[in-house]
């Protein structure tokens, strides 16, 4: 007998596209990322080269990396909630306590 | 004041454990906390669970020695969260019920997934446990004055108690609490920090005297070295090949010494260095004169040159100023390296000596990863920044608690939380670092307690809160990989894979026994690895995560072809692969105490070889193997 899922949230219909969603935006930040590790490897110095306000491109970039992690899954859900809302009538319930 | 607060928070969290346990009636209480946590909550526990003892103490302290090269490991963390929020998180919380391994074999109920990843979760839990608990001893011994084992064995007390009373819900407000109050107080160190601004002779606010370190003037003809001033003897010299340094012991009035040895356009200067030198019979000699209260290890760390010049004027500066200014190239910081060696008498002594480093050097990769070295240490580096890409979304501990909450868009908003809270920290860490490599607090032998030696130089009050919630960071990850390794044993392995029938009540007291084996086994591993630097082990508990773990994650999501044995083998092969690899490399030689240059395996991070090699295992294992016939129980992630 398989061990049933715990989710209590019913079939979501719009699972499919937010997963399709998902590979696309990790396929972007991959590529951010890639691009800081490509860096480091191929042309270590140009990370020294100053930026702006004093801060050179490995620190530039690497708070990018972060912030724009965040950014980006503001957007994913934004964009979930709107595909959730016109699939499935309404967005999925968020929790009790 | 550091006793009381922690004290109080150990308290407080142990009554509610106590108050939540009698809740806790149902093993779905117990494993998922019934998965009535609101996403917000979920989300500041993510953070709790994630920033380990690795971020807090690790990473300041990686960043505080070697520069941004220690933020790496910050901008690598927090990177990995986007493969748990885009990949991992709603197919998940969509799958599972209590345990990562629930999601894996949804599709198929197979006894060898379950018993693969009851093994790989329990694995990934002890590696990740091993250096919690390393940051445990470290924090007990100047803060409560406690021998590091004692630490470990607090620390494993408190963490089972809490698990043991109520599993994953008293976990969950645990780390929630920690989570909040780490980021607060981490908030107000670098506001700390900033305010202060900074002295090229950091005294503490007044605390500590500069220390002047001493140059002498030497000299070498026909290879032997000697020493201008009179009354000094040069008792040895030795060459240092992995450090490249030259280290002279010097005597002067029967006190004995070490230097490092300065050869620069033709003239020889001797600068003082610190060591500690532990002889056959087992006496300590700190810098020359027994080791006693008074005599121990000076703390180090400042900038020698801001901006090309001495400053002795404090005065505040923005973040972005500080940054700035230690990245000038015409600003030169004094870091710290450790030499060991075997002096002529036998004696096993450690000397620190100063090395100087341009602002430009320190604020980009380069001083612990080699990305100018040979294509070896390149490889090397970007092993590393994979795992930790891949690693989060295959930890275990991080996994379960996408059951806590009660649907997949609770799960993708508590893991977007996780991502606001647990960036805004890494940022904070940088500050921190360097925070406490400009203002003269580092111990020279422990890079680990950065941060509340940082928060020392500030006053009782802020090093009381920051060490207590160092304690409290310890706590809290613990407390979840405790949760999943006893999800591993009693649920995974003897309910599951063993199929031995148990009411609910047993369910919860099979997990409460399981905590308290597991919660033994990492009071002495603890015990055992000391010294290790926390961030450097987690950063291997993420490669063994990263190659067990998420190549069946992602395949069981992505590719239809995917078969039960094909995952077996996977996990199987990700985790002997990443274990070998790493047990055969130079950091963990060392640790044998063997020559590192011996290793066979030339590079420390294994999951450039071992990711491919699980990933590859799962294609080629499935492909021979004929698809499952059990029902189809979800759909493809992507049609």
């Amino acid at each position: 007998m398989l061990h049933e899922p715990a989710s209590s949230g019913g079939r979501d219909a719009a699972a499919s596209y937010k997963s399709r969603l998902g590979v696309w935006m990790f396929l972007v930040y991959a590529l951010f990322y890639v691009g800081f590790v490509a860096i480091n490897l191929l042309n270590p110095l140009l990370m020294e080269y100053n930026l702006v306000f004093g801060l050179n491109l490995a620190t530039v970039y690497g708070f990018s990396l972060i912030i724009g992690a965040l950014l980006l899954a503001l957007i994913y859900d934004r964009l979930c909630r709107k595909k959730e809302l016109s699939m499935n009538g309404q967005p999925t319930n968020e929790g009790s306590e | 004041m550091v006793i009381l607060i922690f004290l109080s928070f150990v308290l407080f969290v142990v009554g509610l454990s106590f108050y939540l346990g009698r809740r806790t009636k149902t093993s779905s209480a117990y494993y998922a906390a019934g998965g009535h946590i609101h996403w917000a909550v979920n989300g500041i526990a993510f953070a709790g669970d994630y920033l380990s003892a690795a971020s807090f103490l690790g990473i300041c302290g990686m960043i505080a020695t070697v520069g941004y090269d220690g933020f790496l490991y910050s901008i690598g963390y927090l990177a990995g969260w986007m493969v748990a929020l885009f990949v991992v998180a709603e197919p998940m919380k969509r799958l599972g019920k209590y345990t990562f391994t629930d999601a894996l074999d949804s599709k198929f109920n197979s006894r060898g997934i379950k018993l693969a990843a009851a093994i790989s979760t329990l694995v990934v839990s002890v590696c990740y446990l091993i250096p919690q608990m390393v940051g445990a001893g470290v924090l007990v011994e100047p803060l409560l004055g406690l021998a590091q084992h004692w630490g470990v064995i607090i620390v494993g007390a408190v963490v089972i108690t809490i698990v043991a009373t109520a599993g994953m819900a008293s976990t969950t407000y645990v780390q929630f609490l920690k989570g909040g109050l780490l980021i607060v107080f981490s908030l107000a160190l670098v506001t700390a920090v900033c305010v202060r601004g900074f002295s090229t002779k950091p005294d503490q606010g007044g605390k500590t005297a500069f220390y002047e370190y001493k140059t002498l003037a030497a000299q070498e003809s026909d290879g032997k070295l000697s020493v201008s001033e009179p009354g000094w003897q040069v008792v040895e010299v030795q060459e240092v090949k992995d450090v490249h340094a030259t280290l002279a012991r010097l005597s002067k009035a029967g006190m004995e010494t070490w230097w490092l040895v300065n050869r620069e356009e033709g003239k020889v200067s001797l600068k003082e260095t610190q060591s500690v030198a532990v002889a056959g019979d087992g006496q300590k000699i700190i810098n020359g004169a027994p080791a006693s209260e008074t005599n121990v290890l000076r703390q180090v760390g400042n900038v020698e040159l801001l901006r090309g010049k001495q400053v002795l004027q404090r005065k505040s500066v923005s973040p972005f100023g500080m940054l700035a200014a230690l990245t000038d190239k015409d600003t030169i910081m004094q870091r710290w390296k450790e030499a060991k060696i075997v002096d002529k008498d036998g004696a096993k002594v450690s000397v620190y000596f100063p090395v100087l480093t341009p602002g430009n050097q320190l604020m980009r990769p380069g001083l612990k990863f080699k990305v100018q070295g040979t294509p070896l240490e390149k490889l090397d580096f970007v092993s590393l920044m994979l795992a930790l890409f891949l690693g989060t979304a295959a930890l275990p501990h991080i996994l379960i608690r996408y059951y806590t909450v009660p649907n997949p868009a609770s799960a993708r908003k508590s893991t977007i939380v996780a991502i606001a809270s647990i960036g805004f920290f890494y940022i904070l860490t940088l500050f921190m670092g360097l925070g406490a490599a400009i203002n003269g607090v580092m111990n020279p032998a422990d890079s680990n307690m950065a941060a509340p030696l940082l928060a020392r130089s500030f006053g009782g009050l802020l090093f009381a809160f920051i060490s207590a919630i160092a304690f409290a960071t310890v706590l809290g990850t613990v407390s979840g990989l405790i949760v999943a390794a006893s999800g591993a044993v009693a649920h995974d392995f003897f309910d599951r894979f063993l199929n031995h029938k148990m009411d609910d009540r047993q369910k919860i007291r099979a997990g409460k026994i399981s905590a308290f084996v597991v919660g033994f086994v990492a009071i002495i591993l603890g015990i055992l690895f000391k010294g290790m630097n926390v961030t450097f082990l987690v950063g291997l508990a993420f490669a063994v995560a990263a190659s067990a773990n998420l190549p069946a994650i992602v395949m069981l999501l992505f590719w239809k072809r995917t078969t039960s044995k094909g995952i077996t083998a996977s996990v199987v092969v990700g985790i002997v692969s990443s274990l070998v690899l790493i047990a055969l490399s130079p950091d963990l030689y060392k640790l044998y105490g063997m020559d590192p240059t011996q290793a066979p395996i030339p590079f420390t991070n294994p999951g450039i070889f071992s990711i491919p090699l699980s990933f590859i295992t799962l294609i080629v294992v499935s492909l021979l193997t004929p698809p499952d016939q059990a029902k189809e129980t979800i759909e493809p992630a992507v049609k």
